[in-house]
């Protein structure tokens, strides 16, 4: 067996690796020593960036790619996978993202759009990428242009679970809507939801999104974890809610071990036992409509 | 999709049931259950496929698999849900055991540079050191076509961030290699894929480990 018989790139790499995420938790880390808390944390991977949602959101102004440096040193520290976020149709960002050996790009709302009309070709890339929805048109949209991964888009940086309820409710509904439907009637959900016709009909068969679903925006206690979970999550992204929690690592573990006992009030209540308080936070109502994140994407 | 055991369900027309486990606190563990369903009813067999999170389950079960997945997070929950002692005791006492990638990882005894930087803990089933991500990244993830002394055609294997076999003992019997790094091998009734044959249709790995459990 020689090395150059290797194919690289192909969907069923991208999306197995997705697949190896499940049941696992993804932390935002701003530096080396982050990172390292959340692998010791047990976390599935890290999410590289310049600054967690939360900051981002109060610095305002234009939020791009995190510095190359950061990244690379995150990279360095860890032995898990290491995501990083390109904004919205900035595919320059992505290849730079692909060229430091990032695992996987996260093209993100929580950054400020580049391009108000398309998404990035996500087909053009050895690497996986993972896009935010908040209904199935938009998840299968994104999964047509090549994403490996869906995750809801929740409202980022606000510790508050209720957008990310809502989007993975809203999936999971329109699903169940899809089974027991002739194939003329899909045709026509396909064009009311503006999705491919075939992903239509695939989701229809599986009675789940053909690619892994995670849980994002808002998530900040080892409950809001297990509340994704039991909505039907595959794993959960979470922000701002460990760093910006009084005690990270012991928040960072019992999500965890949240995710893993998802089902399990008692033990539940067991973990969620003296781990400090969970970020401060600020309701989604409060936030006025142009600070909103979860509208861009299209 | 849970197929949860009745203890009352033991016994078909005389014939005993298997029971497999699927160790299930992280990764692709839906897809191995579907394999071996998959691969059962190929065979025209019926057995109880466990998907276990918690201690309890092992002692119960005929035959374990160690999924794919991120194995600093499959330690150290294997640890914390006191599931690690009962693998190794079920491994002394013979049952057959499949681990694909992570769980490559987990059986081995001794691990590189990376896995000991983690504090990574390792079941040590199988006399062979590890390495945590011997093809690299992400971006060099790759598949390939390889042969298997057990198979008569080549067979689509799907390496993710894969580990590989660096060094192993007498008793490690090698059973393919990527250059000179180990990707698949057997330890009597322990068996190790740097692969996912999890990920692909082809059921012929997962049939040759229900036989390894028919034979034990």
């Amino acid at each position: 067996m020689k090395l150059e018989d290797l194919r690289h790139g192909t969907e069923l790499i991208k999306r197995g690796f997705a697949k190896m995420q499940k049941g696992g938790v993804i932390m935002d880390v701003t530096n080396a020593d982050q990172a390292r808390i959340a692998e010791d944390a047990g976390a599935v991977a890290v999410m590289a960036l310049q600054a967690v949602p939360a900051d981002i959101r109060k610095a305002g102004g234009v939020a791009r790619m995190a510095d190359p440096a950061i990244i690379a040193e995150i990279i360095d520290t860890v032995t898990i996978p290491v995501m990083g976020k390109a904004r919205i149709g900035h595919f320059v960002e992505a290849e730079i993202l692909e060229a430091l050996g990032v695992d996987m790009v996260d093209e993100s709302e929580v950054l400020t759009p580049a391009d108000n009309k398309y998404h990035i070709d996500k087909t053009k890339f050895t690497v996986p990428f993972v896009c935010g929805a908040r209904n199935l048109g938009e998840a299968l949209r994104r999964i047509n242009e090549g994403a490996a991964m869906i995750r809801t888009k929740g409202e980022a940086g606000t510790g508050d679970v209720s957008e990310a309820v809502k989007h993975m409710k809203k999936i999971m509904g329109e699903i169940r809507e899809l089974a027991g439907k002739e194939k003329e009637e899909l045709m026509m959900v396909a064009r009311e939801i503006e999705a491919p016709i075939e992903l239509v009909m695939e989701t229809a068969e599986m009675q789940r999104l053909p690619v892994v679903n995670f849980a994002a925006g808002g998530i900040a206690t080892p409950a809001d974890a297990a509340l994704m979970m039991r909505l039907g999550s595959d794993g959960v992204f979470v922000g701002s809610g460990i760093f910006k929690a009084e005690k990270p690592e012991q928040m960072a573990s019992a999500i965890v071990e949240a995710v893993n006992n998802y089902d399990n009030p008692e033990i539940l209540a067991e973990i969620s036992k003296g781990i400090g308080a969970g970020m401060k936070g600020q309701s989604v109502d409060s936030i006025p409509d142009e600070q909103i994140l979860q509208t861009r994407g299209w | 999709m849970n197929k949860s055991f009745k203890l009352e369900d033991g016994n078909f027309s005389g014939e005993i049931r298997m029971r497999i486990g699927v160790i299930a606190i992280q990764g692709d563990v839906s897809e191995h259950v579907h394999a071996v369903d998959n691969a059962l009813s190929e065979l025209g067999e019926s057995s109880d496929i466990v998907e276990i999170k918690h201690s309890g389950i092992v002692p119960e079960c005929d035959a374990l698999i160690l999924p794919g997945g991120e194995s600093t997070t499959l330690g150290r929950l294997l640890l914390k849900e006191g599931i690690s002692e009962e693998i190794k005791q079920a491994a002394s006492a013979g049952i057959p055991i499949m681990g694909t990638c992570a769980g490559l990882i987990l059986l081995a005894q001794r691990g590189d540079v990376q896995v000991a930087k983690t504090h990574q803990h390792l079941l040590g089933l199988m006399d062979t050191k590890v390495n945590r991500n011997a093809f690299g990244r992400q971006r060099e993830s790759f598949e390939t076509y390889m042969e298997l002394p057990f198979l008569d055609s080549p067979y689509r294997a799907v390496f993710i961030r894969a580990p590989a076999i660096v060094d192993a003992g007498p008793d490690v019997e090698v059973l393919s290699k990527i250059d000179d790094k180990i990707v698949a091998a057997r330890q009597s009734n322990i068996l190790a894929f740097a692969f996912h044959p999890e990920l692909t249709d082809d059921l012929r790995i997962h049939r040759y480990f229900l036989n390894m459990i028919r034979e034990y």
